[in-house]
């Protein structure tokens, strides 16, 4: 029909033609042909386009004097016309319009805030994940001042992150926005996502999108791992420290055909040699080897709108902790020396499927389904924990929009299965128990989610999901999230929103099993579904304020942000009580986080940055053994400041790179130890420390680099890290109150190598 | 010479009305517009989407292009030259009034002839 109507409109046009018109021909500088100028006379709608050859033809009439010819980047010249003769027209240069002159000087900035996006969203892209050399994707957020990471025990080395000043079991940690760190993985899961496998990271603070779930809390993290249609032929990273910690990451690229793209990650490492910095008689980290493989396949079809992705992976880790002299084959569940094991394997298939409908860019469908399997046997002295867990995950989403782009919604519908299984051997009320829990979780859900932009300032996410769990219930989950752009460079963010998660509560703590506490779920009340305990219930509200100025003709960022999550149920984990006693129960009155950050960034000049950044944590808990109480473990002042500076990139790619970082943890309240022996106290606050990090590297070409560092270069070390280290059997025997670096300095080197 | 308008009128209108009967929902078309800043990319975009059937409207200020998808059946790319011109842009196709070019902010007076 088209070709029909063109047709129809060369024949009228030939008609007009047969009439009176005026030809011509428009030419750049350079007397070429100039194609595509536009042509039309002053004062009417009569116009036409220039064709390959420059010539052009248009009607003529006598009222018509003043033809307009112009194109970007060009004068745009009257032409007077007195009679239809074929004319021939040279166009001049615009002089202050040198187009093609400029050259956009902005590299991107390694940690982006948009001004558009309706959350309170950072993205860290690969630049910033760089920063931090080692290891795996918990140790990326030590540049990033909205995550706190943190020890959680003085036996696995294991770091854990806290947004908002909540652990991760409140935060929704997902892989290309399907949740993955949940359950079983969720004490040990982030060790196990190797950094450089990791093409970007997006945080999303305070409540996040329902499209994910219901789960999340206090925020929501995604990191996207790197896709095989775009990565390199082939990449290498070796790294090694003075802890003795060696890493190897090896990625194999290959297109196979022009739609098919597919990737194979390698990653092992190991620590090799025992280390007591602190002459306690207990490994600082402990030993043992990961080794983590993955293929991923991409198949992508853009003219029909297909893409496609399928991961493989498997991965299997061993560590081992505890005492120096422990020999597993000679010690384990024997007093000769106190140990621990913990053995993790892990697969996972993944699939996703999505389409873009061709000719509607703004509609699409996807489709993701996960399997993964997770199995843990470990054990800390006499105490013994295995897990394994078998989960689906899928998730049918579809986009689109009502009216125009302006308005645009996300609906869909969601299945998850849990299946768990645990052993838990621990002392209890009745002495040293072993209890079996197993159940399986289902849930099924619906969401839909509209978002409203109005191309200018202000845009609005209302989102809303029912889903109806076996252990849950049914119950509703609504998210808001708002943006208004008062004046330039100005950003206001609102959200409000509601979690609701069933605690793991041994998967969660497992940092209690290395130490001889009593660990008791208490039973006070509650419909008691998830070890004889209720779901976990809380609300978020957020308000942040970024405004972007020019001071003293830098850029500079002010972020102010405050958030407050209520919980309306909680499993309390009440280290209170006594010393030799971990108890869990339902939340019986008040429990809430608040937490303020400002921070200022500033851009010195293209190559060197400042960010600085102050927390402020206020953390309470209503626990039936002593009242209200701040959480432990969680300082309530935090200073934070990061230095970059890049220089100019050489020809070649030669580049030198420095980045420090310092963090300042105000005192922590710690776990209750008032009533243990002096030697076997800690006092119920820590003091406050500093922490320092630096980096520096030399790129030597595109291809090859090499880095150095180090890691809490004051050496600032935790004095009595393992409670009861010289009676690890005894009553007072606790590796779980961690609140600083056990192992003092640490050096790195490594090396990247690609080829392109 | 009257007859011949005529009869081009007709054919024209008659093929324009054909074109009708099966007009696309999703239709894309590339309109040049002026404009100089992120400023004008707002008002240019809103004033497309002011237009009942713009489904979605993106200019690059880069290209001066703006993306347009519509439902024909709704508007026709004329109205959205139209909106876009009152908005105080020109497009390829149309003028913005002077009045309306006066209009705009300092900033966003892009040089026109």
């Amino acid at each position: 029909m088209h070709k029909l109507f063109l047709i129809g409109f060369l024949l009228c046009a030939s008609f007009i033609q047969a009439q009176e018109s005026l030809s011509g021909k428009v030419l750049d500088e350079q007397n070429q042909p100039l194609p595509g100028a536009s042509i039309y006379w002053k004062g009417t709608s009569v116009n036409t386009v220039s064709g390959n050859d420059g010539t052009f033809t248009i009607p003529y009439n006598s009222d018509n004097t003043h033809l307009i010819v112009s194109y970007i980047g060009y004068i745009t010249d009257t032409i007077v016309i007195q009679s239809p003769q074929t004319i021939s027209h040279k166009m001049i240069i615009e002089k202050n319009n040198e187009l093609s002159e400029v050259v956009v000087d902005k590299t991107r900035k390694s940690l982006e805030r948009s001004q558009l996006k309706t959350a309170n969203v950072t993205t860290m892209g690969s630049k910033e994940l760089l920063k931090a050399a080692c290891c795996n994707i918990a140790e990326s957020f030590e540049t990033n001042p909205s995550i706190d990471v943190n020890f959680t025990d003085a036996l696995t080395g294991t770091k854990q992150i806290k947004m908002l000043g909540l652990t991760s079991p409140y935060l929704l940690i997902a892989e290309e926005n399907i949740p993955s760190i949940r359950g079983a993985s969720q004490a040990y899961g982030l060790s196990f996502v190797p950094g450089t496998w990791v093409e970007s990271i997006q945080i999303t603070k305070g409540a996040g999108s329902v499209v994910n779930g219901y789960e999340s809390i206090s925020g929501q993290i995604n990191y996207e791992l790197l896709k095989p249609v775009n990565d390199l032929p082939f990449f290498l990273n070796a790294y090694g420290d003075t802890g003795s910690r060696f890493e190897l990451n090896t990625h194999f690229n290959k297109k196979v055909s022009d739609k098919w793209s597919s990737s194979l990650f390698l990653h092992g490492n190991a620590r090799v040699s025992k280390n007591d910095m602190n002459d306690d008689g207990f490994l600082d980290n402990p030993v043992g080897k990961q080794f983590n493989i993955m293929n991923r396949w991409q198949y992508t079809d853009a003219e029909k709108g297909w893409v496609s992705f399928l991961n493989f992976r498997y991965m299997r880790d061993e560590k081992q902790g505890g005492q120096v002299d422990f020999d597993p084959d000679t010690d384990k569940f024997t007093t000769n020396n106190w140990g621990s094991e913990i053995n993790t394997d892990k697969a996972d298939v993944s699939a996703k499927l999505g389409y873009v409908f061709p000719d509607m860019p703004y509609q699409s469908i996807g489709l993701q389904t996960a399997f993964n399997w997770h199995k843990q046997d470990s054990y800390f002295g006499f105490n013994q924990y295995n897990i394994e867990q078998k989960s689906l995950y899928s998730n049918l989403i579809f986009n689109s929009i009502i009216t125009n782009t302006l308005n645009k919604f996300a609906t869909g519908v969601n299945f998850t299965y849990d299946d768990y299984n645990e052993y838990v051997f621990v002392n209890q009320f009745n002495g040293f128990n072993g209890n079996k829990y197993d159940r399986i979780d289902n849930s099924a859900g619906a969401f839909f989610e509209y978002t409203y932009d109005n191309a200018a300032n202000f845009s609005a996410v209302l989102g809303g999901r029912v889903d109806v769990h076996n252990r849950l219930g049914t119950f509703f989950t609504p998210r808001m999230h708002l943006r208004y752009n008062p004046w330039k460079s100005a950003t206001i963010r609102a959200s409000a929103g509601r979690g609701k998660r069933a605690a793991n509560i041994f998967a969660e703590n497992q940092a209690l099993f290395g130490s001889s506490r009593m660990l008791q779920p208490v039973t006070n009340g509650g419909s008691g579904k998830i070890y004889g305990l209720d779901p976990e219930i809380a609300w978020n509200y957020g308000v942040s304020f970024v405004q972007n100025v020019p001071l003293f003709g830098k850029n500079a960022e002010f972020v102010v942000d405050f958030y407050r999550t209520d919980f309306s149920k909680q499993v309390v984990v009440d280290l209170y009580a006594s010393p030799q006693q971990a108890l869990f129960y339902n939340l019986h009155g008040k429990s809430y986080a608040n937490s303020l950050q400002l921070e200022f960034n500033l851009e010195i000049t293209h190559h060197i940055n400042v960010r600085t950044a102050y927390k402020y944590y206020d953390i309470k808990t209503d626990f039936a053994s002593t009242g209200n109480q701040e959480r432990p473990l969680q300082a309530k002042n935090r200073f934070f400041a990061n230095f970059a500076y890049e220089s100019h990139v050489h020809e070649g790619g030669g580049q030198w790179k420095f980045d420090t970082t310092y963090n300042l943890m105000g005192k922590q309240r710690l776990p209750y130890t008032g009533s243990n022996p002096a030697e076997y106290q800690m006092g119920d606050y820590s003091p406050s420390f500093s922490l320092f990090n630096a980096q520096v590297t030399r790129s030597f070409s595109s291809v090859f680099e090499m880095y150095a560092g180090g890691e809490n270069i004051g050496n600032y070390q935790q004095k009595k890290a393992i409670l009861g280290a010289d009676d690890p059997f005894g009553a007072y025997f606790d590796s779980s109150i961690v609140y600083a670096p056990i192992f003092g300095q640490m050096y790195y080197v490594g090396l990247r190598f690609k080829i392109k | 010479m009257n007859k011949l308008m005529i009869m081009l009128l007709i054919a024209f209108v008659g093929l324009t009305a054909q074109a009708q009967e099966k007009k696309s929902k999703n239709a894309k078309y590339d309109v040049e517009v002026n404009g100089n800043c992120d400023q004008c990319k707002k008002r240019i975009e809103k004033a497309a989407y002011g237009v009942k059937g713009v489904k979605s409207a993106v200019w690059s200020e880069e290209t001066k292009n703006l993306h347009l998808i519509v439902d024909e059946s709704k508007c026709s790319v004329d109205d959205v030259h139209a909106a876009v011109a009152k908005a105080g842009h020109d497009t390829g196709k149309l003028k913005a009034d002077d009045k309306d070019y006066d209009n705009l902010h300092s900033c966003c007076q892009y040089s026109r002839s």
